[in-house]
């Protein structure tokens, strides 16, 4: 009943519009992000909007023609320049091509034809390059469609044998696994696509919610709270796992609209479409049971650090600065796991990266990806030996002097000096 | 109700509160004064369970301190001298979590009651306790430190931040309550309230208690026309 009560005050406290509306404005910006993104990527598919002047009245100008009206959106076909420039700005289309009249005769005759460009170009943004490579794409078609058939009639050879004479079968030896029909930047984009969600996701729990625990303490200690606190009939355990569920709660809920947002902005990123299970890469439930344990002893341990390095904390702004160490130890693994595997870090890295509990939910992900277990036990054994010495050392000093008096002794310098 | 003997708090080399020893009766009320830094506060938080004893024994209703704190923090109220309330819940909303502590399964409507009926706030009780004035913080302080009926209420400072007529009230809430019972301990700078409401009092300086009595027998003992005199000639 108490710890209820102590975890229902610290939700109320912590769930206030100062905590949540910068968390809400960052996951808005990555949504708005994706979205700019997604169309981005839409209209890269779409058909380019432009003009065509065909001086020519040849073979290879009506191929250029036939390609066009398949490929893209003809707003003006005519014969004055100045007007299809209007038109095609009016359409907010890109550019206006010009096939001069010698464009067959040229090509009949060995000589390149020439398609004339006239870009209409709107601003310098990644979006106003966009169409130009749209456009680009229809050109190298044309230009295709009229090798092909210059190649077909000059040797009636099959042209596309003559331009492909070769063909890959391409398998993949990774971490002693044979994965086929498929080539290594797709699988590694793929890869990297996970490699980079686990991280951050676990950088942002442990941030938030450390965030959250840290701030507790400091608002009890500049809020003169503690003492009271400490005098009530209940058990100084319970004040640490009241605080600790609490902080858990509200940084579960923090992390959750912020991935909402980066999830969002993630997908409009996602380009290939592959299912890993289809190459013997994929989780199963039980896998993803253990990547959840490992990440929730991730969060208990980043909260019980936080909480430990709180009570060092003299007021709000010092408990702010406090949270330092524990952020730096989130985003130490995440930047490492983006670049690279923890087998493939030097001996030394190697050690500090499997000290550090918040490595683990990231190695566990992607060990069970080749069904390396053994990995996955250990590294939650350790997480949770962790944090069980940390919150003991926790509920410790709830039990000393140390938290009221604020005397933490020689040894304890940089963080005396910190906490002011 | 209270027993302490020879009760030594040290902090390193450092002796904050040198073999102090004094006991209480229940019901009645018992004053540590001082001047700063004198070892007052020290003493009021080791009998609160707040900081552990270096040396000497206390005991409070027959529990050791040592041994059985939980047992001592159900029965004790503690006021501290700069204490403050959750800033982000309301008023009432602090007394009833401040109450669930206490209720013993009983429901704590009536424990609020008292609380609200003490801090006697008005409607300003339903609205956030960042937007109380000092004073008012004071007033729902005190009212949470009461409303639970403690058999030992150790008060530091309990009209600190308060008006002259709220500090009356305080003062004569305080009154009835050990007249009702509650044994009460407290520590304050003002000799006035020391004089009006203590049954007894010590006078601790460099923490050592170097005067004892009902104020009174002080006065008539050191010749002095009220507490303040007594203070100033046995501090000298």
């Amino acid at each position: 009943m108490s710890l209820m009560n102590i975890t229902k005050k610290e939700i109320k406290e912590l769930l206030t519009p100062s905590t949540f509306v910068p968390i809400i404005v960052i996951a808005i910006l990555f949504a708005s992000m994706g979205n700019i993104m997604g169309g981005m990527m839409e209209e890269g598919e779409e058909e380019p909007v432009v003009g065509v002047i065909n001086e020519d009245n040849g073979k290879y100008s009506d191929m250029a023609m036939f390609v066009l009206e398949e490929d893209a959106d003809i707003v003006y076909n005519g014969s004055e320049m100045q007007e299809g420039i209007d038109e095609v700005t009016k359409s907010g289309g890109s550019a206006v091509l010009r096939i001069p009249g010698n464009f067959s005769y040229n090509i009949d005759n060995n000589i390149t034809g020439t398609i004339e460009v006239v870009w209409i170009m709107r601003g310098v943004g990644i979006m106003d390059s966009i169409s130009s490579s749209v456009v680009e794409r229809v050109i190298q078609n044309i230009n295709t469609h009229i090798s092909h058939d210059l190649i077909e009639e000059k040797t009636g050879l099959d042209p596309l044998h003559l331009q492909n004479p070769t063909v890959k079968e391409e398998v993949i030896m990774f971490k002693g696994e044979e994965m086929a029909g498929v080539d290594p930047s797709t699988l590694g984009g793929m890869l990297s696509s996970q490699s980079v969600m686990l991280p951050i996701v676990t950088m942002m729990l442990i941030m938030m919610a450390g965030g959250a625990i840290i701030s507790s303490m400091g608002m009890e200690k500049e809020d003169k709270t503690l003492e009271t606190l400490l005098t009530l009939p209940i058990k100084r355990g319970s004040i640490v796992t009241g605080k600790l569920i609490g902080a858990a709660t509200v940084g579960l809920l923090m992390a959750l609209i912020f991935m909402l947002g980066y999830g969002y902005y993630m997908q409009s990123m996602q380009t290939a479409d592959l299912n890993l299970a289809d190459y013997g890469l994929g989780l199963g439930i039980f896998d993803y049971v253990l990547v959840g344990i490992s990440l929730f002893l991730a969060l208990i341990a980043g909260l019980a650090l936080s909480l430990l390095l709180g009570t060092f904390a003299k007021n709000y702004k010092s408990a702010q600065t406090l949270l330092f160490p524990v952020t730096a130890l989130a985003i130490i693994p995440m930047f490492v796991f983006m670049f690279t595997d923890v087998g493939n870090l030097p001996p030394l890295f190697r050690s500090l990266m499997y000290a550090i509990p918040f490595s683990h939910p990231i190695i566990a992900m992607r060990s069970l990806m080749f069904g390396d277990y053994p990995i996955v036990i250990w590294g939650i054994l350790y997480s949770a030996i962790f944090s069980m010495v940390i919150i003991g050392i926790v509920v410790w000093v709830f039990n000393s002097d140390r938290l009221i008096t604020g005397k933490i002794g020689k040894k304890d310098g940089i963080l005396e000096k910190l906490s002011r | 109700m209270i027993e302490v003997e020879n009760l030594i708090k040290k902090y390193g080399d450092f002796t904050a509160v040198n073999r102090i020893s004094f006991d209480v009766g229940e019901g009645e009320i018992f004053g540590l004064i001082g001047p700063n830094g004198a070892g007052k506060t020290i003493t009021l938080r080791v009998i609160s369970t707040l900081l552990k004893i270096t040396g000497g024994k206390v005991k409070i209703a027959g529990n050791d301190l040592e041994k059985e704190a939980e047992e001592i923090r159900k029965i004790i109220s503690y006021l501290p001298e700069d204490a403050g309330a959750y800033k982000n819940l309301t008023g009432k909303e602090y007394l009833e979590f401040m109450a669930e502590f206490f209720d013993g399964g009983k429901g704590t409507s009536e424990i609020v009651r008292k609380g609200v009926e003490i801090a006697d706030l008005g409607e300003r009780i339903d609205d956030k306790v960042d937007t109380y004035s000092k004073g008012m913080k004071r007033r729902l302080l005190v009212g949470r430190a009461l409303m639970i009926d403690p058999k030992l209420a150790i008060l530091d400072e309990p009209t600190s931040g308060l008006d002259v007529i709220n500090a009356r009230e305080v003062r004569q809430l305080i009154k009835e309550y050990a007249a009702g019972g509650t044994t009460i301990l407290l520590s304050s700078h003002n000799m006035l309230e020391v004089d009006f409401l203590c049954d007894r009092i010590s006078l601790i300086d460099d923490g050592v208690i170097v005067e004892s009595g009902r104020p009174k027998q002080l006065k008539e003992k050191h010749d002095a026309e009220n507490i303040e005199e007594v203070f100033t000639k046995v501090v000298r």
